[in-house]
């Protein structure tokens, strides 16, 4: 779900909007959305560069994310910012809060914290499908905020999901699948009993939970931004007929 | 408005589609909603009066029972409209399932059924006197509860929807089975300080249960002569109602106290955690009450907070 497009970004002023109302930002808020927003397309254009220039010169992936995993956690880490955007673009707090939350999970407490598996092709597919969509994503935003949205950037936002999503979610699943054995022999981030706290908590059954919970909100995802699909781009065909 | 003596006419439309689904004819201006509830289930027996939202706008609040036509806002020929509420369950009934399901599940993990802490484990007891008494008072706990839901309470709605079920057992239920894991565990480790400890909590849990009931019964008598409006709750004789001076739902209050204490005596995190979201729960319908009452009642006493006082 990391890699969804899902509206709740909060980042879009305009045209996110499901009613398609246009609603009004104060000029200070619409100044630190752009900011913001350029910031970020600059971020993951960064990032997405150094990846490539390190797999032209390397031509291996291997070592890959430990040489972008400072940009990486940088913009991704600062996205949280974008729960309290969801204040004043009136998006759902618990959408975003979502999307970021599994964004931070793979990036902090997974991927970081079990190293053997920095170097599995499955990390390249989720980093890869991370950045295409974070690069489409913020400069939609920019550009909405602007008031000059080129069509392709529309057109973008509104395509690559389809096959980006379902390429990340594989990229993410089969990184925490990788995880697990080295989550069962360390025991990391679990508590084991008995302890002053009478809990207990066991990371490798949580991961597979987690992985389980893709099937149910996988699909619900997907297809709510096929129906955004179809409204927004579908809207666009009949406005140019009326003309 | 109504006529002198005369005749209604009743049209009751679909919310959503408003596709007539009854016309009632000479009906008496005096009637209430109740008796057009039984006469649109006459002709719809599928839909019971407790399923059925009868409301004078298709998105409008349902129309309660005691309503008399003619003092609607409607001619006389009265177009109302429809809302299928879904299968509903009566209060009662919701209560007994949601209580006995703790009581027992708590009893499968204190008496340690085999498939619960593996076969080596299983039907031995703890070393640790603490343990038995949490099965006392959790066991205690949801008992007088429901006590009290058989004999004390009156509900004021009759009904709730029936899916609703299944999604309060699932967390009343699980949560039960989640800290009766960890209290009957053989690794369970007593809390820290010792007797000092769980004798206050002992005896908080005493007083707050002692107070929950009797808030309970205090609201169960504001109902004695059978009626279903609302009336401002006072402070009786009794010291542990005293709490109403300061708060309008000194029942939740009380309530929070009973699953701090539990947590004390118990030191477990799970226990915790199921009384935060109580708390949290509690504050949410303590503040509903709350803000009726005042809506309700312009001579609201202005002291009282809903659920703790001065604060909250």
């Amino acid at each position: 779900m990391a890699s969804s497009e899902e509206d709740g970004g909060g980042n879009g002023s305009v045209e996110e909007k499901e009613n398609g109302k246009k609603r009004r930002l104060g000029a200070v808020a619409t100044a630190w959305l752009i900011c913001y927003n350029v910031a970020m397309t600059a971020g993951w254009l960064v990032l997405g560069i150094a990846m490539v220039r390190f797999y032209m010169q390397k031509g291996t992936h291997k070592g890959l994310f430990r040489s972008v995993q400072k940009t990486l956690k940088f913009f991704q880490t600062f996205a949280m910012l974008e729960v309290v955007h969801c204040a004043v673009v009136h998006t759902s707090v618990l959408v975003t809060g979502v999307q970021v939350s599994s964004r931070i999970f793979m990036v902090w407490f997974i991927t970081h914290s079990i190293k053997q598996i920095q170097n599995e092709e499955s990390v390249i597919l989720f980093l890869v499908v991370w950045t295409v969509t974070e690069i489409t994503r913020y400069s939609f935003y920019t550009f909405n905020l602007l008031n000059h949205l080129p069509y392709f950037i529309k057109w973008a936002r509104y395509n690559f999901f389809i096959i980006l999503y379902p390429v990340g979610v594989a990229g993410e699943l089969l990184t925490i699948y990788a995880a697990l054995p080295y989550v069962k022999k360390t025991g990391i981030f679990s508590l084991r009993l008995p302890n002053k706290y009478n809990v207990s908590f066991d990371y490798y059954y949580f991961l597979i939970v987690i992985m389980f919970s893709y099937i149910p909100l996988f699909p619900q995802l997907y297809f709510h931004m096929l129906r955004q699909r179809r409204k927004v781009l579908h809207g666009e065909v009949i406005v140019e007929k009326d003309d | 408005m109504g006529g002198r003596a005369g005749f209604f006419e009743v049209e009751i439309l679909d919310w959503k589609t408003k596709k007539q689904l009854c016309f009632l004819d000479k009906v008496e201006s005096n009637a209430t909603i109740r008796e057009i509830r039984l006469m649109f289930h006459k002709l719809y027996p599928q839909w019971y009066p407790a399923r059925q939202s009868i409301r004078l706008d298709p998105k409008g609040k349902s129309l309660r029972d005691e309503e008399i036509l003619q003092h609607l806002p409607v001619g006389t020929t009265a177009t109302l409209y429809f809302k299928d509420l879904g299968p509903q369950i009566g209060w009662t009934m919701v209560f007994l399932i949601e209580y006995t399901g703790p009581l027992f599940i708590y009893f499968l993990f204190y008496f340690r059924m085999p498939f619960v802490y593996g076969l080596d484990e299983r039907f031995t007891s703890s070393p640790h006197p603490v343990v038995n008494l949490a099965c006392i008072c959790h066991s205690f706990h949801y008992i007088k509860r429901l006590i009290e839901t058989i004999f004390v309470h009156r509900f004021s709605h009759g009904t709730m929807p029936l899916r609703n079920i299944v999604k309060n057992c699932l967390y009343y239920w699980g949560f039960a089975a989640w800290l009766a894991y960890y209290i009957n565990h053989p690794l369970y480790t007593p809390p820290s300080y010792g007797k000092k400890q769980i004798n206050f909590a002992v005896i908080m849990f005493l007083l707050c249960e002692a107070g929950n009931f009797s808030i309970h019964v205090a609201l169960s008598d504001l109902r004695r002569d059978g009626s279903r409006t609302r009336k401002i709750p006072y402070p009786t004789k009794n010291p542990f109602t005293w709490l109403f001076f300061f708060v309008s739902c000194p029942n939740y209050t009380y309530e929070v106290g009973t699953w701090i204490s539990f947590t004390i005596m118990t030191q477990c995190v799970p226990v915790g955690l199921f009384t935060l979201l109580c708390f949290i729960q509690m504050t949410i319908w303590a503040k509903d009450k709350h803000y009726t009452y005042l809506r309700e009642f312009k001579d609201y006493p202005s002291l009282r907070m809903p659920i703790i006082p001065f604060l909250l």
